[in-house]
């Protein structure tokens, strides 16, 4: 019996599938252990529920290493890797690795906020941090995902999991209120983007990424403004561009983020952002690339609405979430800007940028975002400029820290984020797009603006409470870690350009993205 | 009399696509506008099995997956509802106000 159950499973599946899908299945058996083991913990031991995580976060990791080497081996003895699975709708290529290991970072760094925060909060429960591992496993399934099916089911993971994860303070109303708003938007536009894509399968008969792109390759030629086409690709688009918060739905994202538990806030800003851009950039630059031509002055609109709200709603905010979520809003109409100069085929230094700028983007959005995690205090939220003011005298280390995070956010040189709007800018120049290049720029110097004033109450205001700002282990580690980052890609960007080059297959004086568009 | 064929089904589901939009856009009642989105999902799911019947078997697994995540969102949303409830004795999306700029 045993053994014609596994030969019948091995027709189906073979040990490559399972290797190439144990990142995820590690990281789901890890937060299953959570929710068991949770029922045994007694109230005092609940940090033991950060410390799985953490594990299984490791683990996971350590099998994207071991896909990473695999891969680096076969490649160098020039043998071919099979980095598709489960029937061809799971992709293991370096663009998902890459991904990965961005995931795997920005749900680290968020677990390490996150222990002493739940804490003073008093909701200190496993869930959350199975929850977050789930989400993680949805956004792998997004990176990796070669059939719309898997790559549906991974954001509805992620999606789902995360609804939860920002309706998590269930006796703070801002908190319940966020979440019903993130989830009725999101479970909408989750609906809009499955219509969508249930056009295109009907159009070109495959559920395929590739198939879809071949389909759409023979409609176009023969009938190039087929209503139902542009109808699929608007649906299509609407759900995508939810999920990275851009202009004109954007709505949820302030709501979403202000409500949400900060360190959540953070993991939102970062970790969902960009399992949204890696299945942007897969269905945009594979799938659908034969529509390129109807998208990109969408795609233009688009970018320049959302550097616009983005940037002027943020200068009137006096919460800080709520200002750093009009930020991100702003930075999605940069990185946008990156996938209109590029196609991948003929330029790719844009692609090149958005990754570099997602990960730029992980660690020093995740950095603010601790600081303003640690500024909730026993009976304080500290959510507010005003709560953050005379941070320089109370606590000297997480001010000039926070200085750093917001220079980078704001682009000025020495700094990560600098590299991310650099390559951006280049690719429109090499690209020939002028005008958009120098509008960016300049909405890249109104920002400086609404970082100063952070900077300004910060350093200049004297503090209003007296309320000391007192930072756990943990914090002190997240802090480090994003500080290090921000600091390090600023000062030594040529292996993170290396590594991004590296991950979409682009060799020396090639433009031509061979691992992604395969 | 003329038969049933693939057509027809796609104009069903492309009713209820348009009722679900509209029921999402101008209800107010939290409960019903979370039915409108189950709507959606349902023109999906009958987009899914027409299209099938040209394709082969690879629709039909697809909408096997959204009636599981069409449960697993209702059975979400129901529960944050209830804890919205519990703290503003509401279910009315105009009540819902505490954030804004």
């Amino acid at each position: 019996m045993t053994t014609s159950l596994t030969q019948s499973l091995s027709f189906y599946f073979s040990s490559t599938d399972y290797l190439l899908a144990l990142p995820m299945l590690l990281l789901t058996l890890f937060a299953l252990g959570i929710l068991m083991i949770d029922l045994l913990l007694p109230k005092q031991w609940k940090q033991v529920n950060a410390l799985t995580a953490l594990a299984g976060l490791a683990f996971s990791a350590a099998a994207v290493g071991k896909l990473h080497w695999a891969y680096h081996v076969a490649q160098r003895q020039g043998l071919p890797f099979v980095d598709t699975g489960f029937m061809g709708s799971l992709l293991v290529d370096p663009f998902a690795l890459y991904f990965f290991y961005l995931f795997l970072a920005g749900g680290a760094i968020a677990v390490l906020m996150s222990i002493r925060y739940l804490e003073i909060e008093r909701e200190n429960h496993g869930e959350f941090y199975a929850l977050l591992l789930f989400s993680i496993v949805g956004m792998m399934c997004m990176a990796a995902g070669y059939d719309i099916v898997l790559i549906f089911i991974g954001l509805e993971l992620m999606a789902i999991s995360t609804y939860v994860l920002v309706g998590f303070l269930r006796r703070d109303k801002r908190s319940n209120e966020a979440a019903l708003k993130y989830l009725l938007l999101g479970a909408f536009s989750s609906g809009i983007f499955a219509y969508g894509l249930s056009l295109f399968y009907g159009l070109t008969g495959s559920t395929n990424l590739a198939g879809i792109a071949q389909g759409l390759q023979q409609i176009i030629a023969t009938r190039p403004n087929d209503p139902i086409v542009i109808f699929a690709l608007l649906a299509t688009t609407t759900g995508l561009l939810f999920k990275i918060a851009a202009v004109p739905f954007h709505q949820w994202a302030p709501d979403a983020y202000e409500g949400a538990p900060t360190s959540v806030t953070g993991f939102m800003s970062v970790a969902v952002k960009s399992a949204g851009w890696a299945m942007l950039l897969r269905i945009f630059l594979f799938g659908l690339y034969p529509l390129r031509s109807i998208y990109v002055p969408m795609l233009i609109f688009v970018a320049i609405a959302t550097m616009t709200g983005g940037n002027l709603a943020a200068m009137t905010q006096t919460n800080l979430k709520r200002l750093l979520a009009y930020s991100s809003i702003a930075h999605v109409g940069y990185m946008l800007l990156g996938l209109i100069a590029s196609d991948g085929r003929n330029n790719s230094t844009g692609i090149m940028a958005i990754l570099i700028y997602l990960l730029v983007y992980t660690f020093m959005n995740l950095g603010a975002f601790a600081v303003i995690t640690s500024l909730r205090r026993r009976n304080i939220i500290g959510d507010e400029i005003d709560d953050i003011a005379g941070l320089y005298f109370k606590a000297p280390t997480e001010a000039i820290l926070m200085l750093v995070f917001l220079l980078s956010l704001a682009g000025i040189p020495p700094l990560a984020g600098f590299w991310g709007k650099y390559f951006i800018f280049l690719s429109l120049i090499q690209t020939g797009h002028y005008v958009l290049a120098s509008v960016a720029v300049l909405y890249a110097v109104i920002s400086m603006y609404y970082y100063m004033r952070i900077a300004n109450a910060m350093l200049m205001r004297q503090p209003i409470e007296a309320e000391p700002v007192r930072l756990g282990p943990s914090m002190r580690l997240a802090l480090t870690i994003t500080a290090l980052g921000t600091v390090g890609i600023g000062l030594f960007p040529n292996f993170f350009i290396n590594a991004v080059n590296w991950s979409l297959g682009l060799t020396q004086g090639s433009q031509h993205m061979a691992a992604l568009l395969r | 009399m003329t038969e049933i064929g693939t057509l027809h089904y796609l104009v069903v589901a492309a009713a209820l696509f348009i009722i679900g939009t509209i029921g999402v856009l101008t209800r107010r009642n939290v409960v019903i506008i979370l039915m409108s989105i189950e709507l959606i999902l349902n023109a999906v799911n009958l987009n899914l099995v027409a299209f099938s019947r040209l394709y082969g078997l690879h629709g039909q697994v697809f909408a096997i997956f959204v009636i599981t995540d069409a449960a697993a969102e209702a059975a979400v949303g129901l529960g944050i509802i209830i804890a919205f409830f519990r703290n503003k004795e509401t279910v009315n999306v105009d009540e819902v106000d505490l954030l804004k700029w």
